[in-house]
């Protein structure tokens, strides 16, 4: 049999999973989806023109700039939809289309792209260009834009013109005007597009966990840890369902602090990860003169990646035993 | 886990770190092994085995039999190489093997009557010397893929602690069965095995471990020692849980005993030692009849295999015959397994011969073999939760980009057994054996500094 030069050699395993980077983007996708529908119901079809409008955006942005730094196209790994999806998600809907694209860019490019592209990137896309359009256009960005439609009929507690997390605080509590928990928990309430309806966040999350695309420590670890922190400080349960069901709370807790690239690795990294996000939201919704703390706890627990995935290595085979003795003979 | 009820069969004491769920295919779990007719020639390399290669005792022209020695040394980290068929010894020199380098070996040409040399005849054993001399002397080395010689394993001194012996039938590779049909087609010989070994060497602890999956292997086994007087408890099954990769040496003792092997130490280290059935069947049937290791079973199966099968050859075979015995390819080969799936080695050509730590020849077409394209790591950490030792593949893998000798021996490249687990789990088709081994290298070339 002459075989000669038409077998393929490689490494073993010659057999590998099934599953595939695309297909891990497709089921957040998917699990972005419930919130899209809740938006578009709260904040009718501008909505669903700025999710396209950012998806769009990010995706010609990633095309172009690996067009422009001569590398292999990653548009098909579906992560630029991703990003485009969840940036649309922690935007006013009266925000202008062409902040919406200068944002995309400032995601794509500078934050992802110029680091290195997927995997590579230190803090979340999204929540960085987030950051900077609050910080280039405070107006647009803050209390009076976040009003809600309302196009179905239903009682949408968004008039007052400003996000929900306004209208608490410590000194006095749950303010007059607040929308209800129920509104806060189906999301008839003022906010960003995708952050306003928690039940159609915590399904997605359901099914990222059911997927196992997600482990469910960092969402579990950090909305439990907001949850206590709050219900000592204001010493009532309602309060406390109020700062959890309310703000970006649930998007950024499931979707945007478990991004893979900058969150930790490793089970316990996870856990210490999702305790400093949960205690400097805490503090800047507590203390801060801003009423939201999700985005920058979650950017400043980014940056701490490397470091806690140092912490906490996991003990290698065979030297769980080297190490105790070692801790035994240093207590001594 | 319908098999949960058998009684009498041990559980895992303790369930390690990792590990992975990979379809097992065992398509040939119910093939008897069958016995392969003399094969035109038989290509027997000098090396075969870790440690010093033989030299060959044998010339162009020599007419051989069957168990003769053909090749030999005086190192004790090395095992003799028997003549597998009867005939004209043809070549002296060097050829390729399965991993490409090059090998002295004689090639014998069979004369089809496969006669046994007279010389064969049953060792006698009356001390542990005698014993473990004999084991060298069959030229057994460890069948399931390691190829480590079997009398170095077994010549721990009496003060070193080891009081436990595993027989590995795990068989945890997809596809491969022959470990399965050892335990179901040579029962006898592998309880026969256990026994001789474990009155010679006195070992405390006897413990047979096989997957869940296999559930026939244990009531076979069972069967065949209840119907012997000798039999008593001190030689237990253990049913572990079908996982990937469960017959690793080192999840293995872990999960029959708890101890864990340090990095860079042995299984006698922590009072063990790990013996594939393959191997304690072989020594089962050696004691008896004297007959030297020159034949080996094994499963030739694949989606490019017409007809899969579970086969006994004689070693030395080349891998092209065995496969037109399984009746050649029904599809274009992609590519040729040496082993499993997960840690078997593609052959770049089908004429090389059968090695004695050889368990398995599969053949798959382009469209049933997944290529998942390499694109950059995500961090998804799928492959740190897969890892048995908890290594971080990912990590490793950096460092080994860098060329960073300390970096990889922190992360514990060296405890990296290749299982392949985290390239498995890998969302982004990375190569991550192959990185692990470059962090090996790069280990490797930094301390010759």
């Amino acid at each position: 049999m002459e075989l000669n030069n038409k077998l393929t050699v490689s490494a073993s395993p010659h057999v590998k999973s099934a599953e595939t980077t695309t297909g891990i983007m497709l089921d957040v996708i998917i699990a972005l989806l419930p919130a899209g529908v809740a938006s578009v119901f709260v904040f009718g079809i501008r909505a669903l023109l700025i999710i396209a409008v950012s998806v769009i955006s990010c995706v010609l942005a990633e095309f172009l700039s690996r067009k422009a730094m001569k590398r292999d196209q990653t548009i098909g790994d579906l992560s630029a939809v991703v990003t485009g999806i969840l940036l649309a998600y922690n935007l006013p809907s009266t925000i202008p289309i062409w902040q919406v694209v200068f944002g995309a860019i400032v995601a794509i490019v500078v934050v992802k792209q110029m680091f290195g592209g997927i995997g590579q990137n230190f803090v979340n896309p999204a929540l960085l260009a987030r950051i900077v359009l609050i910080s280039a256009f405070p107006a647009r960005m803050s209390a009076g834009a976040f009003v809600g439609t309302n196009v179905v009929g239903w009682d949408v507690d968004g008039v007052t013109g400003a996000t929900p997390m306004g209208l608490i605080s410590l000194a006095d509590g749950i303010k007059d005007g607040a929308p209800s928990l129920m509104h806060l928990f189906i999301g008839t309430t003022a906010g960003c597009i995708g952050e306003v309806s928690a039940l159609a966040l915590l399904l997605g999350g359901i099914y990222l966990i059911i997927r196992k695309v997600i482990s469910p420590i960092i969402p579990c670890v950090y909305i439990g840890t907001v949850a206590l922190i709050m219900l000592i400080a204001f010493g009532d349960v309602n309060a406390m369902l109020y700062e959890v069901l309310g703000g970006g709370l649930m998007i950024g807790a499931i979707f945007m602090a478990t991004d893979y690239t900058t969150s930790p690795i490793t089970d316990k990294g996870k856990v210490i990860y999702a305790l400093g996000c949960a205690l400097i939201t805490c503090l800047i919704r507590l203390f801060g003169s801003l009423p939201e703390g999700v985005s920058f706890s979650i950017i400043i627990m980014n940056i701490l990646v490397p470091h806690i995935e140092n912490w906490t290595k996991p003990t290698i085979f065979g030297t769980v035993k080297e190490k105790k003795e070692k801790k035994e003979a240093a207590a001594e | 886990m319908a098999n949960e009820k058998i009684e009498g069969v041990l559980k895992p004491v303790m369930k390690g770190h990792g590990g992975i769920h990979v379809s097992h295919n065992k398509n040939t779990s119910k093939c008897a092994i069958v016995r392969m007719p003399a094969p035109a020639k038989v290509v027997l390399p000098m090396q075969q085995h870790i440690g010093a290669p033989c030299t060959p005792t044998v010339a162009v022209g020599d007419e051989v039999k069957i168990g003769q020695v053909i090749g030999d040394t005086d190192a004790f980290v090395s095992t003799p190489v028997h003549a597998t068929v009867s005939g004209k010894v043809t070549a002296v020199g060097p050829v390729k093997v399965a991993n490409g380098s090059m090998v002295q070996a004689v090639t014998i040409e069979s004369d089809g009557k496969m006669e046994l040399s007279e010389d064969i005849k049953p060792p006698k054993i009356d001390t542990k010397d005698d014993f473990l001399k004999a084991v060298r002397a069959s030229g057994l080395v460890g069948l399931g893929g390691a190829g480590f010689p079997t009398h170095v394993k077994l010549a721990f001194k009496e003060d070193s602690g080891v009081d436990t012996l595993i027989i590995n039938a795990a068989e945890c590779e997809p596809f491969i069965t022959v470990d399965h049909r050892e335990c179901i087609d040579n029962s006898w010989d592998v309880l026969s095995g256990v026994y001789t070994v474990k009155e010679i060497l006195g070992f405390k602890n006897v413990y047979i471990a096989i997957e869940d999956n296999k559930s026939d292997a244990f009531t076979e086994l069972m069967k065949v020692a209840a119907d012997n007087a000798d039999w008593d408890d001190s030689v237990k099954l253990v049913m572990l849980p079908s996982q990937y990769p469960q017959g690793a040496e080192k999840v293995l003792i872990q999960s029959v005993t708890g101890r864990q092997v340090p990095p860079g130490k042995l299984p006698s280290d922590v009072g063990v030692v790990v013996m594939n059935v393959q191997s304690i069947s072989f020594l089962g049937r050696y004691l008896k009849t004297g007959k030297p290791l020159v034949s080996r079973s094994l499963t030739v199966d694949g989606s490019a295999i017409a007809e899969p099968k579970n086969i006994r050859v004689p070693i030395g075979t080349l891998i092209s015959d065995i496969i037109e015995f399984c009746g050649g390819f029904k599809a274009e080969p992609y590519k040729v397994i040496g082993g499993g799936p997960m840690m078997g080695m593609a052959l770049y050509d089908i004429n090389v011969p059968l090695l004695k730590n050889n368990n398995a020849v599969l053949a798959f077409s382009a469209d049933t073999i997944k290529v998942k394209p390499e694109r950059a790591c995500i961090r998804c950490g799928r492959c740190v939760q897969a890892c048995p030792m908890s290594l971080m593949p990912t990590k490793i893998e950096t460092r080994a980009h860098l060329k960073d000798v300390e970096g990889c021996q922190a992360a514990g490249a060296m405890t990296c057994m290749e299982c392949g687990s985290c390239a498995f789990a890998c969302p982004s088709g990375r190569p991550l054996v192959q990185y692990m081994r470059l962090a090996k290298a790069v280990i490797r070339e930094g301390s010759a500094k």
